[in-house]
């Protein structure tokens, strides 16, 4: 098939991209199908997801049961029929895997083996090890193999989205080995490029999670949803940011303070039992044991660390056998960056940025309000994470939501005609506006001097707890820096895998979606979930049950609108973790 | 411990130069900095234009394969602080062509990828209903070869494949014994014709060396000589019965 038209092209080869890729030809044989992605599909973020994914098989657990979790973990603020529709199909999704051949753990007798997780009340979290993101990334890319009806476009960069008449018709890319720069054209776009953590200064996010995607629809005029959400996993190594995953706590491990106690207790998250108890202490969701955290360092009960307060994470009651059957790339991590052993020793930990729960505005079928654009994973929110997502639902939801834009796509591209030629122009425009900064002369700062102050304006304006104050500065400091970078200096100049480019523009992403994150977070005047404001601190159901809807109107500046949250069965109630 | 560290960095620009040249960057050498740190240091204050691959930092995602000081290393699983007082050379991994700098074109790689047919083949239709049972031991009989990151230091790393770029390598024929030994997959007789091949299993000589430079432990040279046995006598096979019996 001819490279540069395709009917559906897919932005992103991770878990949800490659998913989609699946679908539209399991839908529509007959369609042929791209994949557009800055990196060769197994390098994917997916591939760092290290616990497990959720989804209702052992017997004694329901659907009702994962739904009703979800939806109280993300503090009502989920749409409850997506999220219905999410734990319905998330076993089919996850079999699937198993029969594309992900190597999942299993119990003695041959069936799949479930683990505990945080805010889940059954043992419901499918797990290959603790390499989960791992495993089912190469399941899903070395199934994608066989489809020769998929073409791919490894390490190609998405600079634009094609907008025609209000449709979306294709995107602008750029090859990073030749450096060439050409229109893909495209009766759907389906956006699969992930979150954007490094917009932080410290995150588990890969390097490449710089929200590419959320950018590009975003300036081709869709709104962005539920923004101001960002989840702080409690534990990740000081220094570097890695994971350490909630796995660790599931199998028993305990967060303790700088005198060895099990502080979460004082945070309204239950009594510390020596195993874990479901839906209790450490098994609490990731936003409560974040926040419970911030409190502890303030009492002064957190231990100092070259790069800030920690607490410590304790296995060593597991014993080398647990640990190195379920957790050996904890283990590994810890010998790797920490140079500590945690069959012996205690991890230092911290809360970092580690998920969006916002993203492109999509419908339960992935569809946007561009005609033509879909987005699934985390690059989009539905929303089934409401406030806080709970750990073990972001793989599933990028199977479940990965396959329905892919089938939503298809059917799109099956009934459309093919693009029109009038994105030329805008093709032309683009091409010109990159090779401009790539031939861009003098400059004043490097990229990365305004990339870090924008990660310490994010942490500083927009982190755990945010407050109007807080927040009028990260604004003020984010608009600067807008300005800043448009004179920033570019150094590399030349075709060839320019790199520096490609950060400058990944940088220009990112700018974007800090500003729509720290706009959206300064209108919403309550806590709830994630969003935790020191001026507004209680949940508003009157005033705010509802979206946040970010535009970014013609003169550039940001508006924000508000939807209903959809309620089917379960009234907002308070959350209730260990009793 | 001293407080800089030399890196001497392969530098590469085809549009500039037809030969590579190294280039030395005197950097902060800290005890938790990995080579990728050296290099993100570099990259940020001292100079843009340096070209390397990195992703995850964290030994998964397999970007970030080059050659420290003569070997085939994950720059973010390998750390200064073990090379000083350095200095340290840090070139691309050897057996592939050079696109700049530090990166090297793997297409090669993909391509053999897809030849083994590294997915599940089944002779009949799913199962309607659950999963495929497979009970520990059987998972354990192919997980091991599950593990590659392809990050491709094995074939940095294999002297056949430097002289014989047609070789299959090892982490595409550890990747063919994944779904070869994976107690759901019927699909063995379909990778012999690329594994059974001069190319396949007997281009390689064991000398063990993909082995030793994997970073996750899978065993590529076992899985070449435990495949050799299969291909004689699946070929055996494929000569002496109908395909029906196979």
């Amino acid at each position: 098939m001819a490279r540069g038209s395709h009917d559906v092209l897919i932005v992103g080869g991770g878990g949800a991209g490659l998913r989609a890729a699946i679908a539209v030809l399991e839908a529509e044989p007959r369609l042929d199908v791209a994949i557009v992605s800055k990196v060769y599909p197994m390098r994917s973020h997916t591939v760092s997801a290290e616990g497990g994914a959720a989804a209702v098989i052992a017997s004694g657990d329901s659907l009702e049961e994962h739904a009703h979790d979800t939806i109280a973990g993300g503090d009502w603020l989920c749409d409850q029929d997506a999220v219905e529709a999410f734990v319905k199909e998330a076993p089919e999704e996850l079999l699937r895997l198993e029969h594309w051949g992900c190597p999942w753990s299993r119990e003695p007798d041959g069936h799949v083996a479930v683990r505990p997780f945080g805010g889940m009340k059954q043992m419901r979290t499918w797990y290959a090890a603790d390499k989960t993101g791992f495993h089912l990334l190469h399941t899903l890319f070395q199934t994608s193999l066989k489809y020769d009806r998929i073409t791919r476009y490894d390490e190609w960069f998405v600079t634009k989205l094609l907008v025609d008449d209000g449709r979306t018709v294709g995107v602008v890319a750029l090859e990073l080995a030749s450096g060439r720069i050409e229109a893909i054209t495209a009766k759907a776009v389906i956006l699969a490029t992930g979150g954007c953590g490094r917009v932080f200064p410290f995150t588990t996010n890969a390097n490449i999670k710089t929200g590419d995607g959320m950018a590009l629809a975003y300036r081709a005029g869709a709104p962005l949803k539920d923004m101001e959400f960002v989840q702080y996993h409690p534990t990740g190594l000081p220094f570097t940011g890695i994971l350490i995953t909630e796995a660790a706590r599931a199998e028993g491990g305990w967060l303790v303070n700088k005198d060895g106690y099990r502080y979460l207790q004082d945070y309204d998250l239950g009594k510390p039992e020596p195993t874990p108890v479901l839906k209790s202490m450490e098994l609490g969701p990731r936003d409560r044991l974040s926040q419970a955290f911030v409190k502890e360092a303030e009492k002064g009960r957190t231990i100092d660390s070259p790069y800030g307060q920690v607490v410590y994470l304790d296995l060593r009651h597991l014993g080398e056998a647990v640990i190195a059957a379920k957790l050996p790339m904890v283990r590994e991590l810890c010998l790797d960056y920490e140079n500590l052993d945690p069959v012996k020793e205690l991890i230092p930990v911290r809360p970092v940025v580690h998920y969006m729960m916002g993203g492109v505005h999509t419908d339960i079928d992935g569809t946007t309000p561009l005609a033509g654009l879909y987005a699934a994973g985390e690059v989009a929110c539905v929303s089934i994470n409401g406030a806080n997502r709970l750990g073990s639902n972001s793989l599933p939801e990028c199977l479940v939501f990965g396959a329905r834009a892919g089938r939503a796509a298809a059917a799109f591209a099956a009934g459309a005609a093919g693009p029109a030629s009038a994105e030329h122009a805008q093709e032309r425009d683009e091409r010109r506006g990159l090779e401009r900064l790539r031939r861009r002369d003098g400059g004043q700062e490097p990229i990365s001097a305004i990339r870090e102050e924008m990660q310490e304006t994010m942490e500083d304006g927009a982190g755990i707890y945010r407050s109007a104050d807080s927040m009028t500065k990260a604004a003020d400091k984010l608009r600067e820096l807008q300005e800043r970078f448009r004179s920033a200096r570019v150094s590399d100049h030349s075709r060839t895998f320019n790199t520096e480019l490609i950060a400058a523009l990944e940088l220009s992403c990112m700018l974007d979606v800090a500003e729509a994150i720290v706009f959206s977070a300064s209108r919403r005047e309550e806590s709830r979930g994630a969003h935790q404001r020191t001026d507004f601190p209680a949940r508003d159901d009157d005033h705010y049950l509802a979206h946040s809807l970010v535009h970014r109107d013609a003169a550039a500046s940001p508006t924000v609108e508000y939807s209903p949250v959809t309620i089917t069965r379960w009234p907002p109630a308070e959350r209730v973790y260990g009793r | 411990m001293a407080d800089r560290i030399t890196l001497q960095v392969t530098r590469y620009l085809p549009e500039d130069s037809a030969r590579p040249t190294s280039r030395d960057y005197e950097i902060p050498l800290r005890k938790d900095w990995s080579i990728l740190d050296g290099l993100n240091h570099i990259k940020d204050h001292v100079d843009g234009t340096l070209s390397y691959r990195w992703s995850c930092r964290m030994g998964i995602c397999g970007s970030c394969g080059m050659t420290v000081n003569g070997e085939p290393k994950l720059a973010c699983a390998t750390f200064l602080a073990d090379y000083a007082p350095g200095p340290v050379r840090v070139e691309p991994l050897n057996n592939f062509p050079v696109i700049r700098d530090l990166v090297v074109e793997i297409g090669d790689f993909l391509e053999k990828l897809s030849a083994v047919k590294p997915w599940i083949i089944r002779e009949d239709e799913e199962p309607v209903d659950g999963e495929y049972l497979q009970t520990p031991a059987e998972l354990a009989e192919y997980k091991q070869f599950s593990m590659c990151i392809n990050c491709m230091l094995c074939y940095s790393a294999c002297p056949v494949y430097g002289l014989e770029p047609g070789f299959i390598g090892p982490a595409a024929i550890a990747l063919a014994q994944r779904y070869n030994l994976d107690s759901r997959d019927q699909g063995s007789h379909e990778r012999l014709d690329v594994l059974s091949t001069d190319e396949g299993v007997w281009d390689c000589t064991f000398v063990g060396e993909c082995t030793r430079a994997c970073p996750k432990h899978v065993d590529p040279a076992g899985a070449i000589q435990r495949y050799k046995p299969t291909a004689v006598t699946e070929t055996l096979k494929a000569f002496l019965l109908p395909r029906g019996k196979r």
